[in-house]
C-alpha cells in the first residue's frame, strides 16, 4: 500500500487505533469499553505483525532488513526504516508489552479515551525509535516519545506528578540539545542524515570525542546512568502503573539502544577512549543505587533504584566491547524489560487495592494472596539474577565480558549479585512474609483473572528465556560480531602501542 | 535412566506445586515420595553399574543453554563414579526424608508446599551433581540455595525464620561472588567452561601467571581460590559459616536433608569434581587444609556449650565438613567424599532422631528442658545412640573408617607440610570435642531426670534463645513424651543401617585396594600425590589416636553429666569469659553485624539523602527549578492560578518548538 513496507505498518498501526478511539463519541460505559477493547485489539494486531517481521527476519545476516526509504517533506530529509539484530529484540519487546500495559490499565476510569490514545501514540513513537534509519527521524521519535509520557505522568499520575515531570524535563532538555548539536555537526560532515551512510563514514578522533560526549549526555540521562538518575525514582513513583511499566521496560532501553546504534559503531575511537569513564559510572551505579535501594521505604522507589543498578550492567557490558559483554547487555535490557515490567505490575496490584506504596503498610500478604506471593517471588528471583530465570543470563554474560576487558570492573560489579539479593529479598520479606496483622489488609483479595492474564505471558517468557535464551542471543549475534570488528582492531592496536611504550 | 533420576523430582515438584493446594495433601506426599523412591532405586543401579561394575562414564547432552562469542554452555548430564556417589547419597537421604516428613509434618496445613520444596531441592542438587560444566553447576548451586531459602523460611509467619532464610541466601551469595569470579577467570584462561576442556587445559596452565586485579597471580591458584570461596559459603566453612546454625529455623527434616547430608556437602563435591584443577594449585590446597582444620576445631568448641539440640548438631555438621576439606586439602579427595558419604547417613540419622525427640516433647528444642527420655522413647534413643557412635568414630561404625582415614591422611601429609600438621592436631583435638558434645547431647536428652518444670523458668530467662519449630499449644507439660509413629521410625532404621555399615562396606572403594577400579579416573591425583600409599606407613599410635580421643570425650561427658551432675555449671562458672565466648559463637554474628550489615544500611541512607537528595538534586534539577520558579513567579503574577500547569505546558511547548526548528533548519 503506497509502497510502504511492513515496518511502517508496525509503526503506524497504533495511530489508526488512536484515530478510531478519538472518533468515538460520548462518555458512557459502552463507549469506554469500546475504547479499551479498541486499544487492546490494536496492540495485539501490532504484536502479531511484529511476529511476522520476526519470522521473516534472517538472523544470520548483519545487514539492515525490511529497509524502506522515502524522501520526506520534499527535501533532503529521508524517511528510512530498517531493522537488524540489535534492534529487532526491542521492537518485539515493545510490541509484546503494549497489550499487557493496556490490559493492566483496564480499571482506569479518568479520561479513558485520552489515556488509550496516549499509549497508542507512545507505541508508534517507541517502535519508531528502534526502526529509524535516519538521524532526524530517530531524533523526532526519540524526543517525541517524551510528550505522551509527560502527559501520562502529568494527567494520570500521583500527587507530586508535576515535580516529577519537571525534573525529567530539565535532565532531558540538556541532553537533547547537546545531541541535536551533534546531529547537526554530523550532517555537516557527511552531507546526509542517513544512518547507514553515517555508519560507513569516519569521523576524526577529536571530532569523535565531542560527538561521543554529546550523545552520551542524552543517552546517559535516558538510561539513566549515575549521577543523572534521580529523575527516575520520582517519575516512577508518580506514574500510573502502566506508565511505570513502559518507562522501565522500554523508554530506558532507548538509551542503551542509542549507545549500541550510534556511540559504539560511529565513534569507535572515542568509545575505546571513554570506556574507563563508563566503567566507573557503571560500577558506581551498581553499588551506590543498590545500597540506596536497600533503605527505601516506598516499593516503587526501591524497584526504580534497582532498575538503575541493572542499567549499570548494561552500560558496563556495552563498553567491554566483547561479544559476551554486548550481547549480554542486549539480553539484560530485554530481560529487565520483562522483569521490571512485571515488578511494577506487582506493585500496581497492591496499590490498586490499598492505595499506598509504603512498604510498612504491608506484611503477611501471603496469607491472603498466595498466587500473588508466588508471582512476586518469581520476579524477585529473576531480578536478583537466579540461574534459570532470564535475569541470570544477561548479567552473567556482561560480567564475563567485563572480566575479559578489565578484571577490576568485574570484581566490583559482581558485588551487585550480593547487594541485589539483599534489597530484593528484604523487600519481599517485609511485604509478603510475616503475620498479616494490619486490619485494613484483612480483606485483601488475590489476583483476579485479568491480572493472571497480565502476568502469565511475562512469567512464561522470564522462565523460557532463562532456560533457552538462544532466540535473543542468536538474533543479535551476527550484528554484534559485525559491530565489534572495528573495535577489536582498535583495541589490538592499543595493546601493541602500550606494550611498545612499556618496552615489553 | 539418568534423565529419570534428575527429572522425576522436578515432576514431583511441579505436581505438588501446581495441584497440591487443590487436592488432599496426602496426594502430594505420596506422589513426591514415591517418585523419589523410584529415583533412589535408579541411582543405586547406576552406582552399581558405574561405580562397582564396569559401566563407562558418560555424558548425556540435552540441549544448548546459551552461546556468545567463544563462550558455549550446554545442558548436559555427566555420569561417572563421583556423580554416582552423589546420586545415591542425595536420592537416598531425600527419599527417606520425604517419607519421614509424612509423619513429621502431618499436622501442618501447608504440607503440599513443603513436599514441593523438598522435591525442588532434590532436583537442583541432582543438576549440581550431574553438571558437565561450571555454569550448570552454578545453576544447581544457586538452585539449592533457593530451595534452602524457601525451606528455612517455611514457617513464614516467624520473623526469626525469615531472617535466617535471608541470611542464608545472602551469606551464600558472598561465596557465590567468588565462585562467579572463578568461572570468569577459568573462561579467560581456557576459553571454555566445560569440564573436559578445562581439565585438559589445566596441566598446561600449571605454574603460569596471569595479570588480574592489578597484580600477577599464579593462574590456577587464583582460579581455584576463587572457586573455593564458593565452596566455603555453601559448606559453611569458617568466616562464612554463620548462616548454618540459624538455618535450624527450618523444619527438622530440612535440616537433615539440606543442612547436613546434601547441600552443605556441595562444596566438598565441588573440590573433588575440580580435583584436576586443585591438584595443580598446591597453595590453594594448603588454604583448603587450614580452613577445614580451623572450622573443624572452632565450630566444635562452639558445639560444646549450645543448649538447642538442633544447633549442637548443626555445629557438629560445620565441624565434620571441616574434616572433609582437610582430607581434600592434603590430596585425599576420595577420603573427603568417603566422609561425605558416611556423614550423610549418620548426620541425617541424628537430625531425624532429634526431630523425633522434638515431636515426642511437643516441639521442645532446649536440651535443658529434656532429660530422662530414654524410657519414654526407647527406639529413638537407640537410633540416636547409633548415630552418635558413628559420629564419634566408635570402632567399625561408618564414621570410624572415614574419620580415621582423614586423620591418618593429615598425619601422612604432615611429614612434609606444616598446614597438614596443624590439621592433624586440630582434627585430633576436634575428635575429642566431637565425642564430648555428642555424648553431652545424649546424656542431657535421654538420661538424668526429666526436667518437666524447667521450661517455664527458662522461658523467661532465655526468651531470646527459645527456638521452637512451631507455635506450641500451652499446657503440653502434662502430656507424657510419646514414641513417634512407624513412618518416622522406619527412615531412622534405614539410616542407622547406613551409619553402621557404610564404612565397612565401602572402605576399599574409597580408601583402599579398590580405589582405581572404583573411581576410574573421575578423581584426579597428580604424579606426586602418594597420599594413599603414605597412609599405609604411618606409625600405629596415629591410628589409635582418634579412638583414644573418642573415649576421652566420652569419659569426660559421663563424668560431667552422669556421675557429677552440676559439674557443667561449675565448669562454666569457673571460666565465665570462655563460656560466654563459646556460648556467643565467638561473636561472629555481632562482628559481621557491626562490620557489614549496619554500615550497608547507613551508607545506603547517606547516599540516598545526602548523595541523591542534597548533592545531585540540590545542585541539579531542584536548584535550577527553584531559580526558574522564582522567575516564573514574577512573570506569572499578572495571571491567575495554576502556575504549575502553565509551566508544564510551556516546557512541552519548548520541546516541540525546538524539535520543529531543528527539523526545519536541516532542510
Amino acid at each position: 500500500m503506497f509502497g510502504f513496507g511492513i515496518l511502517s505498518g508496525v509503526i503506524f498501526l497504533p495511530l489508526v487505533g488512536a484515530a478510531f478511539i478519538l472518533a468515538l463519541r460520548g462518555d458512557d460505559d459502552a463507549t469506554l469499553r469500546n475504547a479499551r477493547w479498541a486499544a487492546l485489539l490494536t496492540t495485539i494486531v501490532v504484536f502479531a505483525l511484529s511476529m511476522v517481521v520476526w519470522a521473516r527476519f534472517d538472523a544470520t545476516s548483519a545487514a539492515f532488513q525490511f529497509v524502506e526509504q522515502k524522501s520526506w517533506l520534499g527535501s533532503g530529509l529521508v524517511y528510512k526504516l530498517g531493522v537488524d539484530g540489535m534492534s529487532i529484540p526491542f521492537v518485539l519487546l515493545t510490541a509484546f508489552l503494549m497489550p499487557i500495559s493496556i490490559l493492566a490499565s483496564w480499571e482506569i476510569t479518568v479520561r479513558v479515551k485520552e489515556y488509550m490514545v496516549a499509549f497508542l501514540v507512545l507505541e508508534t513513537l517507541m517502535i519508531g525509535v528502534f526502526c529509524a534509519l535516519d538521524l532526524v527521524l530517530f531524533y523526532l521519535f526519540f524526543e517525541g516519545g517524551l510528550i505522551p509520557m509527560f502527559l501520562i505522568i502529568g494527567i494520570w499520575g500521583g500527587k507530586r506528578r508535576v515535580y516529577a515531570s519537571f525534573k525529567f524535563f530539565l535532565y532531558t532538555l540538556l541532553g537533547s540539545l547537546l545531541m541535536l548539536i551533534a546531529i547537526l555537526a554530523m550532517y555537516g560532515q557527511v552531507g546526509t542524515t542517513d544512518i547507514t551512510a553515517m555508519l560507513a563514514a569516519h569521523f576524526s578522533p577529536s571530532m569523535q570525542t565531542w560527538l561521543w560526549l554529546a550523545f552520551f549526555a542524552s543517552f546517559a540521562v535516558k538510561l539513566p546512568m549515575w549521577p543523572a538518575h534521580t529523575w527516575l525514582p520520582d517519575a516512577h513513583v508518580e506514574a500510573p502503573t502502566a506508565g511505570s511499566v513502559i518507562l522501565a521496560a522500554i523508554l530506558l532501553k532507548m538509551g542503551g539502544y542509542g549507545f549500541l546504534r550510534f556511540s559504539l559503531p560511529m565513534f569507535p575511537d572515542a568509545s575505546v577512549q571513554f570506556a574507563p569513564l563508563v566503567y566507573a559510572l557503571s560500577i558506581i551505579a551498581i553499588i551506590y543505587t543498590s545500597l540506596v535501594a536497600l533503605v527505601q521505604e516506598d516499593i516503587k522507589k526501591l524497584i526504580a533504584y534497582s532498575s538503575v543498578a541493572h542499567m549499570g550492567f548494561v552500560t558496563m557490558g556495552l563498553f567491554t566491547l566483547t561479544p559476551q559483554g554486548v550481547q549480554g547487555a542486549i539480553f539484560v535490557m530485554i530481560s529487565h524489560g520483562l522483569v521490571s515490567a512485571a515488578l511494577f505490575l506487582c506493585v500496581g496490584v497492591i496499590y490498586d487495592r490499598m492505595h499506598t506504596r509504603e512498604i510498612a503498610a504491608y506484611g503477611g500478604l501471603v496469607e491472603r494472596m498466595p498466587l500473588y506471593a508466588f508471582t512476586f517471588m518469581l520476579f524477585t528471583l529473576a531480578n536478583v539474577g537466579l540461574p534459570g530465570t532470564s535475569g541470570f543470563v544477561g548479567e552473567f554474560l556482561t560480567l564475563v565480558g567485563a572480566f575479559n576487558a578489565n578484571s577490576w570492573v568485574a570484581l566490583f560489579a559482581t558485588t551487585g549479585v550480593i547487594l541485589s539479593a539483599a534489597y530484593a529479598l528484604y523487600l519481599y520479606r517485609r511485604v509478603i512474609f510475616g503475620v498479616l496483622d494490619k486490619p485494613n489488609l484483612a480483606g485483601i483479595t488475590d489476583l483476579s483473572t485479568r491480572e493472571i492474564a497480565v502476568f502469565a505471558p511475562l512469567l512464561a517468557l522470564t522462565i523460557y528465556y532463562g532456560l533457552r535464551p538462544g532466540p535473543i542471543l542468536d538474533a543479535s549475534a551476527a550484528s554484534v560480531a559485525h559491530l565489534l570488528q572495528t573495535h577489536t582492531a582498535l583495541l589490538d592496536a592499543l595493546k601493541v602501542a602500550t606494550q611498545g611504550m612499556t618496552g615489553q | 535412566m539418568i534423565q529419570l533420576v534428575v527429572f522425576l523430582p522436578l515432576v514431583g515438584f511441579l505436581i505438588a506445586g501446581m495441584i497440591g493446594y487443590k487436592v488432599a495433601p496426602r496426594i502430594s506426599e505420596l506422589v513426591t515420595t514415591s517418585l523419589l523412591f523410584v529415583a533412589m532405586g535408579l541411582s543405586w543401579s547406576i552406582f552399581v553399574d558405574v561405580g562397582l561394575g564396569h559401566g563407562r562414564a558418560s555424558t548425556l547432552a540435552l540441549a544448548n543453554w546459551f552461546a556468545s562469542g567463544a563462550l558455549n554452555v550446554d545442558w548436559a548430564l555427566r555420569v561417572d563414579a563421583l556423580t554416582a556417589v552423589m546420586l545415591v547419597v542425595v536420592t537416598s537421604v531425600s527419599a527417606l526424608v520425604h517419607l519421614y516428613s509424612i509423619g513429621y509434618m502431618h499436622d501442618d496445613p501447608h504440607r503440599p508446599r513443603f513436599f514441593a520444596y523438598l522435591s525442588l531441592f532434590t532436583f537442583a542438587m541432582l543438576t549440581l551433581a550431574t553438571a558437565d560444566n561450571l555454569v550448570q553447576m552454578f545453576f544447581g548451586w544457586e538452585g539449592v540455595g533457593l530451595a534452602s531459602y524457601l525451606l528455612i523460611g517455611f514457617w513464614r509467619h516467624k520473623p526469626s525464620a525469615n531472617a535466617a532464610a535471608i541470611k542464608a541466601f545472602i551469606v551464600n551469595r558472598v561465596g557465590d561472588f567468588g565462585f562467579a569470579l572463578g568461572i570468569f577467570l577459568i573462561f579467560k584462561l581456557t576459553k571454555s567452561v566445560a569440564f573436559d576442556q578445562v581439565f585438559a587445559a589445566a596441566p598446561g596452565l600449571a605454574g603460569q601467571t596471569i595479570h588480574v586485579f592489578g597484580a600477577d597471580f599464579d593462574a590456577l591458584t587464583l582460579a581455584t581460590f576463587l572457586l573455593f570461596t564458593g565452596a566455603m559459603g555453601k559448606s559453611a566453612q569458617i568466616f562464612l559459616h554463620t548462616w548454618l546454625p540459624d538455618a535450624m529455623e527450618g523444619p527438622t527434616p530440612v535440616s537433615a536433608l539440606i543442612h547436613a547430608a546434601t547441600m552443605v556437602t556441595a562444596g566438598v563435591f565441588m573440590v573433588a569434581r575440580l580435583s584436576p584443577l586443585f591438584e595443580y594449585a598446591p597453595a590453594t590446597l594448603t588454604f583448603v587444609t587450614i580452613i577445614g582444620a580451623t572450622t573443624a576445631f572452632v565450630t566444635a568448641t562452639i558445639g560444646l556449650v549450645q543448649n538447642d539440640i538442633k544447633r549442637v548438631i548443626a555445629y557438629s555438621t560445620c565441624s565434620q565438613l571441616g574434616y572433609m576439606f582437610v582430607a581434600e586439602g592434603v590430596g585425599g579427595y576420595s577420603l573427603g567424599i568417603f566422609h561425605l558419604f558416611t556423614h550423610a547417613f549418620f548426620k541425617a540419622l541424628l537430625f531425624l532422631g532429634a526431630g523425633s525427640v522434638i515431636l515426642a516433647t511437643h516441639h521442645e528444642q532446649d536440651m535443658r528442658n529434656m532429660g530422662g527420655l530414654r524410657k519414654h522413647i526407647p527406639v529413638t534413643f537407640a537410633m540416636m545412640a547409633i548415630g552418635t557412635l558413628s559420629l564419634t568414630g566408635f570402632p567399625f561404625t561408618a564414621g570410624y573408617f572415614s574419620k580415621d582415614a582423614i586423620i591418618e591422611a593429615a598425619f601422612a601429609a604432615s611429614q612434609h607440610d606444616g598446614a597438614a600438621l596443624f590439621a592433624f592436631v586440630a582434627t585430633v583435638i576436634a575428635a575429642a570435642l566431637t565425642s564430648f558434645y555428642s555424648w553431652r547431647l545424649m546424656f542431657m536428652t535421654f538420661f538424668g531426670k526429666r526436667a518437666a518444670h524447667a521450661r517455664v523458668a527458662h522461658e523467661y530467662e532465655d526468651g531470646a534463645q527459645a527456638h521452637e519449630g512451631q507455635p506450641h499449644e500451652g499446657e503440653h507439660e502434662h502430656h507424657a513424651p510419646h514414641e513417634s509413629p512407624l513412618v518416622v521410625l522406619a527412615p531412622l532404621a534405614a539410616l542407622a543401617i547406613g551409619a553402621l555399615a557404610a564404612g565397612l562396606a565401602f572402605e576399599g572403594q574409597f580408601a583402599g585396594h579398590a580405589y582405581e577400579e572404583f573411581w576410574k579416573g573421575s578423581l584426579f591425583t597428580s604424579q606426586e600425590n602418594h597420599l594413599l600409599q603414605a597412609m599405609r606407613d604411618i606409625p600405629g599410635w596415629v591410628s589409635f589416636a582418634p579412638t583414644v580421643m573418642m573415649a576421652l570425650g566420652f569419659v569426660v561427658a559421663v563424668y560431667v553429666y552422669i556421675l557429677a551432675p552440676g559439674a557443667a555449671q561449675k565448669l562454666a562458672g569457673a571460666f565465665p569469659r570462655l563460656y560466654q565466648f563459646l556460648l556467643n559463637k565467638w561473636y561472629f554474628d555481632e562482628l559481621y553485624d557491626a562490620m557489614f550489615v549496619r554500615p550497608s544500611f547507613a551508607i545506603g541512607r547517606l547516599f540516598w539523602k545526602g548523595g541523591d537528595g542534597r548533592i545531585i538534586d540540590g545542585l541539579g534539577p531542584d536548584g535550577v527549578a527553584a531559580r526558574i520558579v522564582d522567575g516564573a513567579r514574577l512573570a506569572v503574577r499578572l495571571q491567575t492560578g495554576y502556575v504549575y500547569h502553565y509551566a508544564f505546558a510551556m516546557l512541552i511547548g519548548v520541546a516541540l518548538v525546538a524539535t520543529w526548528f531543528v527539523a526545519g533548519g536541516l532542510r
